[in-house]
């Protein structure tokens, strides 16, 4: 972003990374994917690479709304200071809190999340609605939590999947009953509680009783607990994890 | 005339009674937290027309959604029949409204069809939860009092729809003998298959008649005043909750007023923060550090258990349970309300709802998925509740896990939940893929 700054530019498009896309070895893959369909599809973005911060997202979760605020009021200063004005960006947890959370502390931007920038690229034909590889293979989608339930955002990753010509077919519990992969509200940074199961092998139970082969989904948190839950169950073979912005950079050749 | 007015003054004890609790509870809830919810009154009557009068929510389980429709549907309209039932107790008529003629006659042949659709769902909700023993009716929270809360409002819906059919029946053969006062009105498409059952003549058949009536609208009335210390208190707290509900996305959290005056402070040396109320914590760790549609909400619930079904916490094994959230908040606040009542406002009895009530355990395994806000048939949102405890062991207490202290100092230093350096963050686009 500062470099574009200094030559001059300005960015149609602000990607927000976050913490996970940025440091996270599998949910960098999903980075790389995205920032790839992007350049295909020529749209000027810009990351604020090191001068992104967490969105204080797990701190608010967990109780910490100091931390929180803290962390919102600087962003909103260098966002503001960028006069950013659209972000997109492949984490639910950044795109609820920026989208709903940063405006009644000063921060006003258009948010769109990632799946939702890949539906519109599909519709108006700038990305390849073919399924190669996918075709005829069996997906299903998790939704995360705060992207479905959390803000209602159920169609646009679908759709992304739609046109893969592929076996798509639902778990049990989807949409607006479908079941949290275990991480949100700050359990990623936690042990959890005593129980009779983790919430990840839950989940992956829905998925083993769908069939799928592939699990699609759009958060770099659901990937870590939903991967876990294929190892826990050995699957590592049979079924693949997937974000929505890796199967749609596959399909176009990228 | 006697029983005029021993009409008149058990209808009157009723409704004074029942104003006197209801005062009680509004009491209670007004000890809560102000909180601004009166924006897009236009939308607000919608969502409760859809939710509350229409609900929309209840069939997205369908037996349950529909079996709950006959008994709702026939519970408010049968209570128009409690119209007349008031009028003739009063003036000492009977059936005052059967000049409408034609109408009369399809009115009470629709309560009698509604009446006989709710007997249909009070059974089936019957054999559900004696029968079936769903899974969903019980839990650590659903201990003697809840359990049998449910059955007695069954069988109490049972009596009721039981005496007002059984009069219906006396009252048509009575009419059928062109016996005294009773005259042709009405038209009875459930309650004449009772007819042979019942004796034949008419002095006992007038002893039936009357002892339905009585039954009815003394079942009536008592109900009327159970509803305050019952899990059907619903059926009116279920309009205003709806009413009051969050209109915002469910993944949006309200960002708290007195930690923002604080934040400005710290990062703007020139900013001067409002003066603090002193008595106020950051978060809640008792009822009155609740707001007043949070301690609603307690009240409106009616203990399906729909949110503790979906809870990814509770299915996985885990301590807690949202209908729990929700019945100790109310418990909590019966009893903190009453000591409010005999000692004013500074009652104190050393207990508070977070930790005599709601365990730490509890509120550290919700993932904030919003599963139970989503699947409550009447907005009811044990998520808020759960964040304001949380912020409480956080913000007035630093009382957390050390692997939750580790992320906040992580997020503090640098700028993530995890220990990596901030120079690192653009790391992914420098390696080749």
């Amino acid at each position: 972003m500062a470099e574009m700054v200094a030559q001059g530019e300005k960015p149609e498009i602000l990607f927000w990374v976050g913490c996970a896309g940025s440091y996270d070895e599998r949910a960098q893959r999903i980075t790389k994917a995205f920032a790839k369909i992007l350049n295909h599809v020529a749209i000027k973005f810009a990351v604020l690479g090191t001068e992104e911060s967490c969105t204080g997202d797990p701190a608010k979760r967990a109780g910490n709304e100091f931390l929180f605020q803290m962390q919102a009021m600087t962003n909103i200063q260098v966002l503001d200071g960028y006069e950013i004005k659209k972000i997109v960006t492949a984490c639910p947890h950044c795109f609820n809190t920026i989208k709903n959370e940063y405006p009644g502390l000063g921060g006003n931007y258009e948010v769109i999340h990632h799946t939702q920038l890949i539906q519109d690229l599909i519709n108006e034909g700038k990305l390849k609605a073919e399924g190669g590889e996918f075709k005829g293979k069996k997906i299903t989608f998790h939704d995360p939590c705060y992207l479905g339930r959390g803000n209602d955002v159920y169609e646009a990753p679908r759709r992304a999947l739609e046109v893969l010509d592929a076996d798509l077919v639902e778990m049990k519990r989807c949409k607006s009953n479908g079941l949290c992969c275990g991480a949100g509200g700050a359990q990623m940074f936690k042990e959890p509680e005593k129980g009779k199961k983790d919430i990840n092998v839950e989940r992956m139970e829905d998925v083993l009783e769908a069939k799928a082969e592939i699990v699609a989904t759009g958060c770099p948190f659901c990937m870590t607990m939903i991967n876990d839950g294929v190892k826990h169950f050995e699957k590592e073979q049979e079924i693949q994890v997937l974000d929505i912005a890796e199967i749609t950079a596959k399909v176009n050749g990228l | 005339m006697i029983a005029q007015l021993i009409f008149m003054l058990a209808f009157g004890l009723a409704v004074v009674f029942f104003t006197i609790q209801v005062k009680k509870i509004i009491r209670n809830i007004n000890l809560g937290k102000d909180l601004h919810r009166k924006d897009q009154p236009a939308k607000r009557w919608a969502v409760m027309a859809k939710v509350a009068l229409g609900q929309s929510k209840m069939v997205v389980r369908p037996v349950a959604g529909i079996m709950h429709i006959f008994v709702y549907v026939g519970f408010v309209i049968i209570n128009l029949e409690v119209l007349e039932i008031i009028i003739d107790g009063i003036f000492g008529t009977h059936r005052i409204f059967s000049f409408l003629g034609g109408f009369y006659s399809f009115l009470i042949a629709s309560f009698e069809i509604l009446a006989l659709l709710v007997l249909v769902g009070v059974f089936v909700f019957l054999a559900r939860r004696l029968v079936l023993g769903l899974k969903r009716f019980s839990g650590v929270e659903m201990t003697n009092w809840p359990k049998s809360d449910a059955i007695y409002i069954l069988i109490i819906e049972v009596l009721l729809m039981s005496a007002f059919l059984t009069m219906n029946a006396a009252d048509y053969k009575l009419q059928l003998l062109g016996y005294g006062h009773y005259v042709l009105a009405g038209s009875f498409p459930v309650s004449q298959f009772l007819v042979n059952l019942l004796p034949a003549d008419a002095s006992n058949l007038v002893m039936i008649e009357r002892s339905c009536w009585w039954f009815h609208i003394i079942g009536i009335l008592a109900f009327l005043n159970y509803l305050p210390i019952s899990k059907h208190f619903h059926i009116i707290l279920a309009f205003p909750n709806t009413w009051f509900s969050n209109l915002n996305p469910k993944g949006q959290f309200n960002n708290m007023e007195s930690v923002n005056n604080e934040v400005k402070a710290m990062l703007d040396p020139s900013f001067l923060p409002p003066p603090a109320d002193t008595n106020s914590k950051f978060g809640a760790k008792d009822v009155k550090d609740l707001n007043w549609v949070q301690l609603m909400n307690a009240y409106t619930c009616t203990e399906c258990g729909r949110c503790t079904s979906v809870c990814p916490a509770n299915i996985t094994g885990k301590l807690l349970s949202p209908r729990k959230i929700m019945m100790d908040t109310r418990d909590r606040l019966d009893e903190y309300g009453k000591g409010v009542a005999k000692q004013g406002k500074d009652f104190d009895d050393g207990k508070s709802l977070l930790d005599n009530y709601v365990s730490r355990e509890e509120i550290w395994a919700c993932t904030s998925c919003n599963a139970c806000v989503e699947a409550c048939p009447i907005a009811i949102d044990p998520l808020s509740i759960i964040m304001d405890l949380r912020r409480y062991a956080v913000m007035e207490e630093s009382n957390v896990t050390a692997s939750l202290n580790a992320m906040f100092s992580n997020v503090e230093n640098n700028g993530a939940p995890w220990k990596y350096s901030p120079a690192d963050r653009l790391n992914w686009a420098k390696e080749d893929s």
